[in-house]
Protein backbone atom coordinates (compact mmCIF):
# COMPACT_ATOMS: atom_id res chain seq x y z
CA UNK A 1 0.00 0.00 0.00
CA UNK A 2 1.71 3.15 -0.86
CA UNK A 3 0.49 6.71 0.46
CA UNK A 4 -2.88 8.04 -0.25
CA UNK A 5 -3.65 11.66 -1.23
CA UNK A 6 -6.84 12.90 0.79
CA UNK A 7 -8.64 12.22 -2.91
CA UNK A 8 -7.94 8.86 -2.91
CA UNK A 9 -11.52 7.73 -1.80
CA UNK A 10 -13.29 9.79 -4.59
CA UNK A 11 -10.97 8.17 -7.32
CA UNK A 12 -11.67 4.44 -6.13
CA UNK A 13 -15.66 5.65 -6.17
CA UNK A 14 -15.32 7.37 -9.87
CA UNK A 15 -13.18 3.51 -11.03
CA UNK A 16 -10.04 4.68 -11.48
CA UNK A 17 -7.60 2.49 -12.45
CA UNK A 18 -4.87 3.12 -9.21
CA UNK A 19 -0.80 2.41 -10.21
CA UNK A 20 1.99 3.14 -8.38
CA UNK A 21 4.01 6.72 -8.42
CA UNK A 22 7.11 7.50 -6.67
CA UNK A 23 5.33 5.85 -3.28
CA UNK A 24 1.82 6.86 -3.91
CA UNK A 25 -1.29 5.33 -5.24
CA UNK A 26 -2.45 7.87 -8.03
CA UNK A 27 -5.11 7.13 -10.83
CA UNK A 28 -3.47 6.34 -13.83
CA UNK A 29 -6.91 6.71 -15.73
CA UNK A 30 -10.56 6.70 -15.31
CA UNK A 31 -11.32 4.60 -18.32
CA UNK A 32 -9.81 5.93 -21.29
CA UNK A 33 -6.65 8.15 -20.85
CA UNK A 34 -6.88 8.88 -24.26
CA UNK A 35 -10.34 10.56 -23.67
CA UNK A 36 -9.61 12.54 -20.69
CA UNK A 37 -6.59 14.13 -22.71
CA UNK A 38 -9.47 15.08 -25.35
CA UNK A 39 -11.42 16.57 -22.61
CA UNK A 40 -8.67 18.43 -20.92
CA UNK A 41 -8.02 20.26 -24.44
CA UNK A 42 -11.85 20.86 -25.17
CA UNK A 43 -13.16 21.69 -22.14
CA UNK A 44 -12.27 21.31 -18.77
CA UNK A 45 -10.65 18.18 -16.44
CA UNK A 46 -9.10 18.08 -13.42
CA UNK A 47 -6.20 16.39 -11.77
CA UNK A 48 -5.14 14.98 -8.67
CA UNK A 49 -1.65 16.20 -7.87
CA UNK A 50 -1.96 16.20 -4.24
CA UNK A 51 0.82 13.80 -4.08
CA UNK A 52 3.14 16.86 -5.12
CA UNK A 53 5.60 18.86 -2.19
CA UNK A 54 4.67 22.23 -1.08
CA UNK A 55 7.29 23.72 1.29
CA UNK A 56 7.32 27.53 2.01
CA UNK A 57 10.47 29.65 2.89
CA UNK A 58 9.92 32.28 5.02
CA UNK A 59 12.44 34.38 7.53
CA UNK A 60 14.58 37.44 7.02
CA UNK A 61 16.55 36.18 4.57
CA UNK A 62 14.22 33.65 2.44
CA UNK A 63 15.38 36.03 -0.68
CA UNK A 64 18.74 35.73 0.05
CA UNK A 65 18.73 32.04 0.54
CA UNK A 66 16.26 31.01 -2.69
CA UNK A 67 18.98 33.03 -5.08
CA UNK A 68 21.67 30.70 -3.99
CA UNK A 69 19.52 27.22 -3.66
CA UNK A 70 17.73 28.43 -7.28
CA UNK A 71 19.40 28.77 -10.84
CA UNK A 72 15.94 31.58 -11.21
CA UNK A 73 16.14 34.41 -9.87
CA UNK A 74 13.35 35.22 -7.37
CA UNK A 75 14.74 38.65 -7.45
CA UNK A 76 12.88 38.93 -10.76
CA UNK A 77 9.49 38.05 -8.35
CA UNK A 78 9.06 42.07 -8.30
CA UNK A 79 6.14 41.37 -6.45
CA UNK A 80 3.72 38.95 -3.83
CA UNK A 81 1.95 37.02 -6.38
CA UNK A 82 4.34 36.75 -9.03
CA UNK A 83 5.78 32.94 -9.42
CA UNK A 84 8.35 31.16 -11.83
CA UNK A 85 9.85 28.02 -13.38
CA UNK A 86 12.96 26.64 -11.91
CA UNK A 87 15.76 24.50 -11.83
CA UNK A 88 17.36 23.42 -8.15
CA UNK A 89 20.83 22.17 -9.00
CA UNK A 90 23.73 20.27 -6.88
CA UNK A 91 27.19 21.65 -7.37
CA UNK A 92 27.95 19.96 -10.53
CA UNK A 93 24.70 21.72 -12.54
CA UNK A 94 23.04 18.65 -12.32
CA UNK A 95 18.95 19.19 -11.94
CA UNK A 96 18.16 17.95 -8.59
CA UNK A 97 14.27 18.84 -9.45
CA UNK A 98 12.66 21.33 -11.37
CA UNK A 99 10.01 23.12 -9.67
CA UNK A 100 7.72 26.56 -9.54
CA UNK A 101 8.42 28.84 -6.71
CA UNK A 102 5.36 31.37 -6.03
CA UNK A 103 6.30 34.86 -4.23
CA UNK A 104 4.13 35.02 -1.07
CA UNK A 105 2.80 38.17 0.74
CA UNK A 106 5.37 37.35 3.45
CA UNK A 107 7.95 34.93 2.26
CA UNK A 108 7.78 32.20 -0.86
CA UNK A 109 5.96 28.81 -1.69
CA UNK A 110 7.96 26.04 -3.45
CA UNK A 111 5.97 22.95 -5.04
CA UNK A 112 8.06 19.95 -6.05
CA UNK A 113 7.88 16.85 -7.67
CA UNK A 114 6.30 13.96 -6.09
CA UNK A 115 9.13 11.65 -6.70
CA UNK A 116 11.61 13.43 -5.25
CA UNK A 117 9.70 15.29 -2.71
CA UNK A 118 11.86 13.55 0.47
CA UNK A 119 15.04 14.29 -1.32
CA UNK A 120 14.70 18.34 -2.00
CA UNK A 121 12.75 18.70 1.45
CA UNK A 122 16.39 17.22 3.00
CA UNK A 123 18.24 19.26 0.59
CA UNK A 124 16.77 22.34 0.96
CA UNK A 125 16.34 21.86 5.40
CA UNK A 126 20.18 21.45 4.88
CA UNK A 127 21.51 24.30 2.63
CA UNK A 128 19.33 26.40 4.72
CA UNK A 129 21.08 25.17 8.33
CA UNK A 130 22.60 28.45 9.73
CA UNK A 131 20.52 30.59 8.08
CA UNK A 132 17.09 33.29 8.97
CA UNK A 133 15.22 30.83 7.02
CA UNK A 134 11.93 28.73 8.08
CA UNK A 135 11.59 25.48 6.29
CA UNK A 136 7.49 24.07 6.75
CA UNK A 137 6.61 21.90 4.49
CA UNK A 138 2.62 22.20 4.21
CA UNK A 139 1.80 18.51 4.66
CA UNK A 140 -2.32 19.78 5.48
CA UNK A 141 -2.85 21.09 2.21
CA UNK A 142 -4.39 18.95 -0.85
CA UNK A 143 -3.53 20.45 -4.45
CA UNK A 144 -5.97 19.62 -7.69
CA UNK A 145 -5.00 21.01 -10.94
CA UNK A 146 -8.29 22.30 -13.33
CA UNK A 147 -6.94 22.43 -16.52
CA UNK A 148 -8.83 23.66 -20.20
CA UNK A 149 -10.90 26.29 -22.13
CA UNK A 150 -13.40 25.98 -19.64
CA UNK A 151 -11.50 25.45 -16.58
CA UNK A 152 -11.72 29.27 -15.17
CA UNK A 153 -15.81 29.48 -15.65
CA UNK A 154 -16.14 25.69 -14.60
CA UNK A 155 -14.24 26.25 -11.25
CA UNK A 156 -15.29 29.90 -10.69
CA UNK A 157 -19.02 28.35 -10.54
CA UNK A 158 -18.48 26.29 -7.50
CA UNK A 159 -16.12 28.97 -5.69
CA UNK A 160 -17.08 31.34 -3.19
CA UNK A 161 -16.55 34.86 -4.61
CA UNK A 162 -14.03 36.14 -3.30
CA UNK A 163 -12.11 32.70 -4.91
CA UNK A 164 -13.96 32.97 -8.21
CA UNK A 165 -12.68 36.77 -8.61
CA UNK A 166 -9.28 35.36 -8.20
CA UNK A 167 -10.21 32.45 -10.43
CA UNK A 168 -11.21 34.52 -13.07
CA UNK A 169 -8.54 37.28 -13.49
CA UNK A 170 -5.43 35.88 -12.25
CA UNK A 171 -2.69 35.72 -14.96
CA UNK A 172 -0.32 32.72 -15.78
CA UNK A 173 2.88 32.45 -13.08
CA UNK A 174 0.72 34.48 -10.92
CA UNK A 175 -0.69 33.20 -7.44
CA UNK A 176 -2.46 34.30 -4.52
CA UNK A 177 -3.67 33.51 -1.25
CA UNK A 178 -7.80 33.85 -0.36
CA UNK A 179 -8.35 32.42 3.43
CA UNK A 180 -7.12 28.98 3.79
CA UNK A 181 -6.99 28.55 -0.10
CA UNK A 182 -4.31 29.28 -3.18
CA UNK A 183 -5.13 29.87 -5.96
CA UNK A 184 -2.36 29.68 -8.89
CA UNK A 185 -2.75 30.38 -12.74
CA UNK A 186 -0.23 27.64 -13.47
CA UNK A 187 -0.55 24.19 -15.09
CA UNK A 188 1.46 21.29 -16.66
CA UNK A 189 -0.68 20.54 -19.79
CA UNK A 190 -0.12 23.88 -22.48
CA UNK A 191 -3.68 25.05 -21.48
CA UNK A 192 -5.03 27.88 -19.67
CA UNK A 193 -6.30 26.71 -16.14
CA UNK A 194 -5.36 26.63 -12.14
CA UNK A 195 -3.69 25.16 -10.03
CA UNK A 196 -5.49 25.18 -6.54
CA UNK A 197 -3.53 24.61 -2.93
CA UNK A 198 -6.55 24.03 -0.24
CA UNK A 199 -6.83 22.24 3.22
CA UNK A 200 -7.06 18.64 3.07
CA UNK A 201 -10.65 18.37 4.46
CA UNK A 202 -12.14 20.25 1.85
CA UNK A 203 -10.78 18.04 -1.08
CA UNK A 204 -12.95 16.32 -1.59
CA UNK A 205 -15.99 18.05 -2.01
CA UNK A 206 -14.43 20.72 -3.85
CA UNK A 207 -13.33 18.09 -6.25
CA UNK A 208 -16.72 16.47 -6.72
CA UNK A 209 -18.50 20.36 -7.06
CA UNK A 210 -15.96 20.31 -10.02
CA UNK A 211 -17.02 17.47 -11.83
CA UNK A 212 -20.55 18.79 -11.24
CA UNK A 213 -19.24 21.40 -12.94
CA UNK A 214 -18.33 19.34 -15.45
CA UNK A 215 -15.08 18.84 -15.13
CA UNK A 216 -13.79 15.35 -16.06
CA UNK A 217 -11.45 13.50 -13.85
CA UNK A 218 -8.13 13.21 -15.42
CA UNK A 219 -5.30 10.45 -14.68
CA UNK A 220 -1.18 9.97 -14.96
CA UNK A 221 -1.69 8.74 -18.13
CA UNK A 222 -3.74 11.90 -20.09
CA UNK A 223 -1.33 14.17 -17.63
CA UNK A 224 1.80 12.65 -19.36
CA UNK A 225 0.51 13.35 -23.07
CA UNK A 226 -0.83 16.49 -21.96
CA UNK A 227 2.35 18.08 -20.60
CA UNK A 228 4.84 16.01 -23.68
CA UNK A 229 2.64 17.67 -26.06
CA UNK A 230 3.07 20.80 -24.50
CA UNK A 231 6.73 19.86 -24.74
CA UNK A 232 7.15 20.12 -20.63
CA UNK A 233 10.18 17.99 -18.91
CA UNK A 234 9.24 15.02 -17.09
CA UNK A 235 11.50 14.85 -14.22
CA UNK A 236 13.45 11.14 -13.97
CA UNK A 237 12.84 10.63 -17.85
CA UNK A 238 13.89 13.84 -19.42
CA UNK A 239 15.59 15.17 -16.64
CA UNK A 240 17.50 13.86 -13.63
CA UNK A 241 20.21 14.69 -11.87
CA UNK A 242 22.83 13.81 -14.57
CA UNK A 243 20.91 16.36 -16.67
CA UNK A 244 22.24 19.82 -17.41
CA UNK A 245 19.02 22.06 -17.60
CA UNK A 246 21.48 23.32 -21.10
CA UNK A 247 20.79 19.93 -22.62
CA UNK A 248 17.30 19.99 -21.40
CA UNK A 249 15.80 23.01 -23.31
CA UNK A 250 16.11 24.96 -19.44
CA UNK A 251 18.54 27.22 -20.44
CA UNK A 252 16.18 30.34 -19.91
CA UNK A 253 15.05 29.57 -16.47
CA UNK A 254 18.94 30.18 -15.81
CA UNK A 255 19.03 34.27 -14.76
CA UNK A 256 22.60 34.48 -15.24
CA UNK A 257 22.46 38.10 -14.83
CA UNK A 258 23.36 39.86 -12.03
CA UNK A 259 27.19 38.03 -12.29
CA UNK A 260 27.59 39.01 -8.57
CA UNK A 261 24.58 35.71 -7.71
CA UNK A 262 26.40 33.26 -6.75
CA UNK A 263 23.96 29.84 -6.84
CA UNK A 264 24.47 26.12 -6.51
CA UNK A 265 25.84 24.59 -9.67
CA UNK A 266 26.82 28.46 -11.26
CA UNK A 267 30.10 27.27 -12.30
CA UNK A 268 29.53 24.54 -13.39
CA UNK A 269 27.20 25.67 -15.85
CA UNK A 270 29.59 28.48 -16.69
CA UNK A 271 32.31 25.70 -17.58
CA UNK A 272 29.28 23.94 -19.34
CA UNK A 273 28.16 26.77 -21.45
CA UNK A 274 32.08 27.66 -22.31
CA UNK A 275 32.81 24.29 -23.47
CA UNK A 276 29.41 24.74 -25.97
CA UNK A 277 29.48 20.95 -26.27
CA UNK A 278 26.73 19.41 -24.40
CA UNK A 279 23.75 17.40 -26.29
CA UNK A 280 20.45 19.72 -27.43
CA UNK A 281 16.84 18.46 -26.58
CA UNK A 282 14.80 17.96 -29.61
CA UNK A 283 10.84 17.49 -30.17
CA UNK A 284 10.42 14.24 -32.89
CA UNK A 285 7.37 13.92 -34.53
CA UNK A 286 6.72 10.31 -36.51
CA UNK A 287 4.10 10.32 -39.06
CA UNK A 288 4.01 6.10 -39.65
CA UNK A 289 1.62 4.09 -37.40
CA UNK A 290 3.61 3.77 -34.62
CA UNK A 291 4.63 4.80 -31.13
CA UNK A 292 8.39 6.43 -30.53
CA UNK A 293 9.27 5.08 -27.03
CA UNK A 294 11.71 6.71 -24.47
CA UNK A 295 15.09 4.61 -24.82
CA UNK A 296 14.70 4.56 -28.43
CA UNK A 297 17.97 4.94 -30.73
CA UNK A 298 18.40 8.32 -32.69
CA UNK A 299 20.31 8.74 -35.28
CA UNK A 300 20.89 12.54 -36.78
CA UNK A 301 23.16 13.18 -39.38
CA UNK A 302 25.17 9.73 -38.69
CA UNK A 303 25.15 10.83 -34.83
CA UNK A 304 23.87 8.97 -31.98
CA UNK A 305 20.79 10.16 -29.64
CA UNK A 306 17.98 9.11 -27.29
CA UNK A 307 14.37 9.40 -27.13
CA UNK A 308 13.93 10.62 -23.16
CA UNK A 309 9.91 9.94 -23.44
CA UNK A 310 7.50 9.67 -26.22
CA UNK A 311 3.87 8.66 -26.44
CA UNK A 312 1.01 8.73 -28.98
CA UNK A 313 -0.01 12.28 -29.12
CA UNK A 314 -4.00 12.14 -28.98
CA UNK A 315 -4.48 15.23 -30.25
CA UNK A 316 -2.14 15.53 -33.24
CA UNK A 317 -3.59 11.10 -33.82
CA UNK A 318 0.47 10.24 -34.41
CA UNK A 319 3.62 9.53 -32.00
CA UNK A 320 5.72 12.33 -30.44
CA UNK A 321 8.81 12.33 -28.06
CA UNK A 322 11.28 14.52 -26.41
CA UNK A 323 14.79 13.41 -27.41
CA UNK A 324 18.50 14.20 -26.35
CA UNK A 325 20.59 14.64 -29.53
CA UNK A 326 24.23 16.05 -30.20
CA UNK A 327 24.71 20.11 -30.56
CA UNK A 328 24.85 21.19 -34.34
CA UNK A 329 22.64 18.61 -35.68
CA UNK A 330 19.73 19.23 -38.45
CA UNK A 331 16.49 18.24 -39.09
CA UNK A 332 15.80 15.32 -39.94
CA UNK A 333 16.25 12.17 -38.42
CA UNK A 334 15.97 7.90 -37.98
CA UNK A 335 14.54 6.29 -34.76
CA UNK A 336 15.15 2.39 -33.99
CA UNK A 337 11.52 1.06 -32.79
CA UNK A 338 11.31 -2.49 -32.38
CA UNK A 339 14.13 -3.24 -35.15
CA UNK A 340 13.23 -1.25 -37.95
CA UNK A 341 14.76 2.18 -38.49
CA UNK A 342 11.31 4.87 -39.14
CA UNK A 343 12.42 8.73 -40.58
CA UNK A 344 11.20 11.35 -37.94
CA UNK A 345 10.99 15.25 -38.15
CA UNK A 346 12.76 17.25 -36.03
CA UNK A 347 11.37 20.06 -34.21
CA UNK A 348 11.99 22.36 -31.40
CA UNK A 349 10.30 20.66 -28.34
CA UNK A 350 6.77 21.98 -28.24
CA UNK A 351 4.07 20.13 -29.91
CA UNK A 352 0.24 21.82 -29.07
CA UNK A 353 -0.49 24.95 -26.82
CA UNK A 354 -4.19 25.94 -26.00
CA UNK A 355 -5.26 23.35 -28.23
CA UNK A 356 -3.45 24.26 -31.68
CA UNK A 357 -0.10 22.57 -33.38
CA UNK A 358 2.84 24.11 -32.94
CA UNK A 359 4.50 23.48 -36.34
CA UNK B 1 -21.07 -10.65 -23.03
CA UNK B 2 -18.68 -12.52 -19.87
CA UNK B 3 -15.20 -11.02 -20.34
CA UNK B 4 -13.86 -14.34 -21.63
CA UNK B 5 -16.73 -16.07 -23.35
CA UNK B 6 -17.52 -19.95 -22.77
CA UNK B 7 -17.81 -20.32 -26.42
CA UNK B 8 -14.07 -19.58 -27.33
CA UNK B 9 -10.68 -20.79 -27.34
CA UNK B 10 -7.77 -18.80 -26.38
CA UNK B 11 -3.92 -19.19 -25.75
CA UNK B 12 -2.04 -18.34 -23.01
CA UNK B 13 -0.83 -14.92 -25.08
CA UNK B 14 -4.16 -13.59 -24.77
CA UNK B 15 -5.60 -14.39 -28.77
CA UNK B 16 -8.98 -15.83 -28.94
CA UNK B 17 -10.14 -18.01 -31.39
CA UNK B 18 -13.31 -18.64 -33.07
CA UNK B 19 -14.59 -21.35 -35.68
CA UNK B 20 -16.88 -19.87 -38.09
CA UNK B 21 -19.65 -22.39 -39.83
CA UNK B 22 -17.38 -22.11 -42.58
CA UNK B 23 -14.09 -23.80 -40.94
CA UNK B 24 -12.51 -20.68 -40.61
CA UNK B 25 -11.11 -19.35 -37.73
CA UNK B 26 -11.39 -15.67 -36.48
CA UNK B 27 -8.93 -13.92 -34.05
CA UNK B 28 -8.55 -11.13 -31.57
CA UNK B 29 -7.36 -10.31 -28.06
CA UNK B 30 -8.86 -10.74 -24.92
CA UNK B 31 -10.58 -8.37 -22.46
CA UNK B 32 -7.97 -8.97 -20.33
CA UNK B 33 -5.20 -8.12 -22.98
CA UNK B 34 -6.93 -5.02 -23.71
CA UNK B 35 -7.48 -4.09 -19.99
CA UNK B 36 -3.68 -4.25 -19.25
CA UNK B 37 -2.74 -2.65 -22.09
CA UNK B 38 -4.46 0.49 -22.10
CA UNK B 39 -5.89 2.95 -24.78
CA UNK B 40 -4.98 0.98 -28.39
CA UNK B 41 -3.63 3.39 -30.62
CA UNK B 42 -2.61 1.14 -33.75
CA UNK B 43 -3.10 -2.32 -34.84
CA UNK B 44 -0.76 -3.63 -37.55
CA UNK B 45 -2.19 -6.66 -38.97
CA UNK B 46 -0.52 -9.30 -41.49
CA UNK B 47 -1.38 -9.33 -45.65
CA UNK B 48 -4.24 -11.20 -46.61
CA UNK B 49 -2.28 -14.15 -48.25
CA UNK B 50 -0.08 -14.69 -45.44
CA UNK B 51 0.76 -18.49 -44.50
CA UNK B 52 1.24 -18.34 -40.94
CA UNK B 53 2.64 -21.69 -38.70
CA UNK B 54 0.90 -21.43 -35.41
CA UNK B 55 2.94 -19.27 -32.60
CA UNK B 56 4.19 -16.93 -35.44
CA UNK B 57 4.51 -13.58 -34.63
CA UNK B 58 1.76 -11.45 -36.89
CA UNK B 59 0.17 -8.83 -35.53
CA UNK B 60 1.06 -5.61 -33.49
CA UNK B 61 -0.86 -3.91 -31.02
CA UNK B 62 0.06 -0.40 -29.97
CA UNK B 63 -1.01 0.80 -27.16
CA UNK B 64 -0.20 4.31 -25.02
CA UNK B 65 1.41 1.81 -22.99
CA UNK B 66 3.49 -0.74 -24.79
CA UNK B 67 3.69 -2.46 -27.94
CA UNK B 68 2.09 -5.87 -28.01
CA UNK B 69 3.05 -9.06 -30.03
CA UNK B 70 -0.04 -11.29 -31.13
CA UNK B 71 0.54 -15.19 -31.96
CA UNK B 72 -1.08 -17.18 -34.70
CA UNK B 73 -3.42 -19.62 -32.72
CA UNK B 74 -3.22 -22.25 -35.52
CA UNK B 75 -1.53 -23.05 -38.77
CA UNK B 76 -3.09 -21.72 -42.00
CA UNK B 77 -3.48 -18.68 -44.34
CA UNK B 78 -4.72 -14.97 -43.99
CA UNK B 79 -8.19 -14.67 -45.51
CA UNK B 80 -9.28 -11.18 -43.88
CA UNK B 81 -8.39 -8.91 -42.13
CA UNK B 82 -10.54 -6.40 -40.31
CA UNK B 83 -9.90 -2.68 -41.99
CA UNK B 84 -11.68 -0.65 -39.47
CA UNK B 85 -9.52 -0.89 -37.09
CA UNK B 86 -7.30 0.80 -39.34
CA UNK B 87 -9.34 4.10 -38.25
CA UNK B 88 -10.79 2.85 -35.07
CA UNK B 89 -8.10 1.12 -33.19
CA UNK B 90 -10.40 2.11 -29.89
CA UNK B 91 -12.76 -0.92 -30.84
CA UNK B 92 -10.45 -3.18 -29.56
CA UNK B 93 -10.41 -1.67 -25.92
CA UNK B 94 -14.56 -1.24 -26.43
CA UNK B 95 -15.78 -4.44 -28.38
CA UNK B 96 -12.55 -6.84 -28.45
CA UNK B 97 -14.91 -10.24 -29.36
CA UNK B 98 -17.02 -8.64 -31.54
CA UNK B 99 -16.27 -5.61 -33.87
CA UNK B 100 -12.49 -5.62 -33.03
CA UNK B 101 -11.78 -9.05 -34.42
CA UNK B 102 -8.40 -9.02 -36.01
CA UNK B 103 -7.79 -11.65 -39.05
CA UNK B 104 -9.26 -14.89 -39.91
CA UNK B 105 -7.21 -17.62 -40.66
CA UNK B 106 -8.11 -21.01 -42.72
CA UNK B 107 -6.98 -23.61 -41.09
CA UNK B 108 -4.45 -26.70 -42.50
CA UNK B 109 -4.87 -28.66 -39.40
CA UNK B 110 -8.31 -28.18 -37.65
CA UNK B 111 -6.97 -30.04 -34.52
CA UNK B 112 -5.25 -27.50 -33.76
CA UNK B 113 -7.73 -25.55 -32.54
CA UNK B 114 -8.15 -28.66 -29.86
CA UNK B 115 -4.73 -27.75 -27.95
CA UNK B 116 -6.26 -24.27 -27.17
CA UNK B 117 -7.08 -23.47 -23.83
CA UNK B 118 -10.70 -22.67 -23.10
CA UNK B 119 -12.39 -20.22 -21.17
CA UNK B 120 -11.40 -21.83 -17.71
CA UNK B 121 -7.79 -22.90 -19.13
CA UNK B 122 -7.34 -19.18 -20.04
CA UNK B 123 -8.98 -17.66 -16.58
CA UNK B 124 -6.26 -20.25 -14.46
CA UNK B 125 -3.51 -19.04 -16.48
CA UNK B 126 -3.94 -15.71 -15.91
Amino acid sequence: MGLRTPLYDSHLATGARMVDFGGWDMPLHYGSQIEEHHQVRREAGIFDVSHMGVVDITGADATAFLQYLLANDVGRLQAPGRALYTAMLNPDGGILDDLIVYRLADGYRLVVNAGTRQRDLEWVRGQAAGRQVEVTERRELAMIAVQGPLARARCASVMTDAQAALAERLEPFHGQAEGDWFIACTGYTGEDGLEIMLPAAEAAAFWNALQGAGCKPCGLGARDTLRLEAGLNLYGADIDEQTSPLAANMAWTIAWEPETRDFIGRRALERQRQAGDLPRQVGLVLEQRAVLRSGQKVMIDDREGVITSGSFSPTLGCSIALARVPRNTGDSARVDIRGKWLDVQVIRPGFVRNGRKLF
Amino acid sequence: MSNTPSELRYASSHEWSREEADGTITVGITHHAQDALGDVVFVELPEVGRQLTVGDECAVVESVKAASDIYAPVSGEVVAINEALADSPELVNSDPYGEAWFFKIKPTDSSELDKLLDADGYLASL
